[in-house]
């Protein structure tokens, strides 16, 4: 039994020390020239997107025949789990789609290359991308990690159908103003397109809240910290900002009234009969209740235009979304990048493929299949024109580019233990468990984080 | 028994013939060992490699502070300190508390009573083969299937509520059904597979007991209590130690419906331990939670064993 015993202590010793030598990459720089060629794997999580970078990765291979990309596609909760796996054991990818809240961790732990040099070495044209895209994925230590790919923004879609029953025309729709004091049109709005069961709208008299058939605005959730579909779009009108800077903020502002306003004032249709209570959203998903005509506006992301317009038998609409107490409107500015891998054997074809990936080259071809909004200006609008081709205007989504009424999304540190904090927090509030002051309480926790 | 006297005496007497008594008793415990440590082997390897070694990496990890990018840091007790301080912990133990009644409470007398229908009535193999399969459908298959039929909007269950004239239920939106709903589907994944285990311990139970007691003019109802329950003690033991030890691991159901809310009320203390762990990198406080969970866990088992007296049986 002793024997036995010593065995396994040195068995585990030895597991130890073998566990304790990984993970000690040190961060460089992206090799650029230099002769790239050999087989790189690339990883992406939207399906949507596969046949565009499929394609990308063919005419990259006919440009350089020596040099192979193999792309992965998995779904967005095994692909982090994937991406740390693969990090841990050195068997990750050489380069894959990094997203802002994940890529402050990998800086800190040094697991993706700077490409500062191969951006001043191979002349990429950071002026050609939408104005801040580049800009997102410079890290804390002023290298920069990514080059940016897409970006995304808010609007609502809506079913034309009970709009058109309810007698609203598309400009009004479009023309929507928002306060949080009394929710100004768009509540009006929303109370309109809310029908109960009996028929009765939600401004009429003798409207049953308690069974509503219809609801004037869909809900997806809390939103969590960030809120970027279910509030930022209306928390950004206000002034209010996540945090004290971005990037890199240190400090939190969910203890502000203006944020706490806003929140108040979403969960008061909530009660009013307006949008659906947090408890019934747990289950499908925000869309797919759309496409059911359970709700008969959605905020939602550029990213699911596909799926809009992709159910059978809903007449969908865009509209942008509604200005607030500053008169203009606001859309969280999402992007994402290519980042490669510290520890890829390949540097000089990674770096190759990521600069191919940030090329009009490639981000047209992305555009042409109207997925995406390329991060290249030019992409973008090839892309709004090919969404245009399949008779979906885009103009709510792009327009809040071109009007420069966005707003990045919060990048800081501690990331998902600012999710931690939040997400419970966001839906005592949301479910009228605790009232939107208790907010200032969750604030101090996710700030303490930072001390 | 048999058997293996059987076994051990035969090299015995032919060695005998040949050597000394002493040495071949030796000779014959090394060779024995050898052989045993053969068959053993597979068993051995893959209990250091994947329970052994793990646990006691994780109880070293207890005691860092562990981003698994980085490397782990000794922080001495910290995290237990922390733990002791963490509401979310003592909320997610009262939570796991719940579930675990709700589960085994209802799965064991369901399950019981399937069993005594399957010895009693169900003869046909069909339908005993028909009770089995919930469990031969995959975990998170079974939760997704239930999650969209409990869906608020447009799940079929409430479809068929409001057909009744009963009101919608949020069954994994609501603060209060959210466990009480979790646990319902994984009784109704798990029931056929104990009613298996307990039918099994029924059938080992003596006819002619039962032959007696009808005899003596005993009622069913006490026939049941005095004769079954008794008798079924060792292998009911037995099911609860396994049931209750895998009913406290509830993870998948909670992780692909709720995952944790509505707030914290279906945050059970292993998802609590994933989400510290693989979702906030946080693997040294998860470690931590883990060893105290394994701790709780030996106590629950080895109390049942103890007041249970699962070691024993009634018939000898």
């Amino acid at each position: 039994m002793k024997k036995a015993l010593g065995a396994v202590a040195v068995a585990a010793a030895a597991a130890l020390a073998l566990s304790a030598c990984t993970g000690s990459g040190s961060s460089n720089q992206a090799a650029s020239g230099g002769e790239a060629k050999g087989d790189i794997s690339y990883w992406l999580w939207d399906a949507n997107q596969l046949p565009a970078y499929q394609q990308c990765a063919d005419d990259f291979h006919k440009a350089n025949p020596n040099i192979n990309v193999k792309i992965t596609q998995t779904g967005w909760d095994d692909y982090w789990t994937n991406i740390t796996n693969g990090f841990v054991a050195g068997n990750g990818p050489d380069v894959f789609t990094d997203h802002l809240s994940k890529f402050g961790d990998f800086v800190k732990n040094n697991q993706i290359l700077a490409l500062d040099d191969a951006v001043k070495n191979d002349n990429v044209d950071l002026k050609q991308y939408q104005k801040g895209l580049a800009d997102l994925w410079v890290g804390k230590d002023g290298k920069r990690y990514g080059l940016p790919k897409d970006w995304d923004t808010i609007s609502l879609f809506y079913n034309k159908d009970m709009v058109a029953k309810a007698g609203l025309t598309a400009d009004q729709l479009g023309t929507l103003s928002w306060t949080p004091q009394d929710g100004g049109t768009f509540e009006k709005t929303v109370a309109h397109l809310t029908v109960d069961k009996n028929g009765k709208r939600g401004d009429e008299a003798g409207f049953d809240k308690n069974n509503v058939a219809v609801y004037g605005l869909g809900l997806a959730g809390s939103g969590s910290g960030n809120g970027q579909t279910e509030w930022s779009w209306l928390t950004g009108t206000t002034g209010w900002t996540h945090t004290d800077k971005n990037p890199w903020g240190t400090k939190y502002n969910y203890d502000d009234k203006k944020f706490q306003d806003t929140i108040a004032w979403f969960h008061s249709i909530i009660d009013k009969g307006y949008m659906p209570k947090l408890e019934t959203t747990v289950g499908a998903s925000v869309a797919d209740t759309f496409a059911a005509g359970k709700a008969a506006i959605n905020a939602n992301g550029s990213w699911m235009i596909g799926q809009y317009f992709g159910y059978k038998g809903i007449n969908v609409g865009l509209a942008p979304t509604p200005t607030g107490p500053d008169g203009k409107r606001a859309s969280m500015f999402n992007g994402l990048a290519d980042s490669i891998n510290a520890a890829t054997k390949n540097p000089a074809a990674a770096t190759k493929w990521v600069e191919y990936l940030a090329s009009p080259a490639c981000q047209d071809v992305v555009a042409s299949k109207a997925v995406v909004f390329p991060a290249i200006s030019e992409a973008t609008d090839k892309a709004a024109a090919a969404f245009k081709a399949k008779s979906v205007d885009v103009t709510s989504f792009t327009q809040q580019v071109k009007d420069s009424t966005t707003f990045l999304f919060p990048i800081t540190e501690n990331a998902a233990k600012v999710d931690g904090i939040m997400k419970p927090a966001m839906d005592g509030v949301f479910s009228g468990k605790a009232p939107a002051s208790s907010l200032t309480d969750a604030n101090s926790q996710v700030n303490a984080l930072f001390q | 028994m048999t058997t293996t006297s059987v076994g051990t005496r035969k090299p015995a007497r032919r060695s005998t013939e040949s050597d000394g008594p002493k040495r071949t008793a030796l000779r014959r415990g090394l060779g024995d060992l050898r052989v045993a440590l053969l068959f053993v082997a597979p068993a051995l390897v893959g209990f250091v490699l994947f329970y052994l070694v793990p646990t006691i990496r994780g109880i070293y990890l207890s005691f860092t502070d562990y981003s698994i990018l980085g490397n782990p840091v000794w922080v001495g007790v910290k995290n237990y300190v922390k733990i002791f301080q963490d509401k979310l912990v003592w909320n997610a133990m009262g939570v796991t508390l719940e579930y675990v009644l709700l589960n085994i409470g209802f799965q064991t007398v369901i399950a019981l009573g399937l069993a005594l229908l399957m010895y009693h009535v169900a003869k046909s193999t069909l339908i005993r083969g028909v009770l089995l399969l919930p469990y031969l459908v995959a975990n998170v298959i079974v939760a997704l299937l239930w999650f969209w039929m409990l869906d608020y909007q447009i799940g079929i269950v409430n479809q068929v509520l409001q057909w009744i004239g009963i009101p919608r239920v949020a069954f994994f939106g609501n603060e209060f059904w959210a466990i009480p709903t979790v646990a319902f589907v994984n009784v109704w994944r798990h029931m056929g597979y104990t009613a298996l285990l307990i039918f099994a311990g029924l059938q080992a139970i003596p006819g002619h007991l039962y032959e007696v007691a009808n005899l003596d003019g005993a009622s069913k109802w006490q026939t049941f209590w005095k004769i079954t329950m008794p008798l079924l003690r060792p292998v009911l033991l037995l099911v609860m130690v396994v049931t209750i030890t895998g009913s406290f691991q509830i993870f998948d159901t909670v992780a692909v419906t709720t995952q944790g809310g509505p707030v914290n009320a279906s945050r059970v203390i292993q998802y609590y331990i994933y989400q510290r762990a693989f979702s906030q990198q946080d693997f040294g406080y998860g470690s931590a939670l883990s060893v105290i969970l394994f701790i709780i866990l030996a106590i629950v088992a080895f109390l049942q064993m103890k007041f249970l007296r699962g070691n024993e049986n009634d018939l000898s």
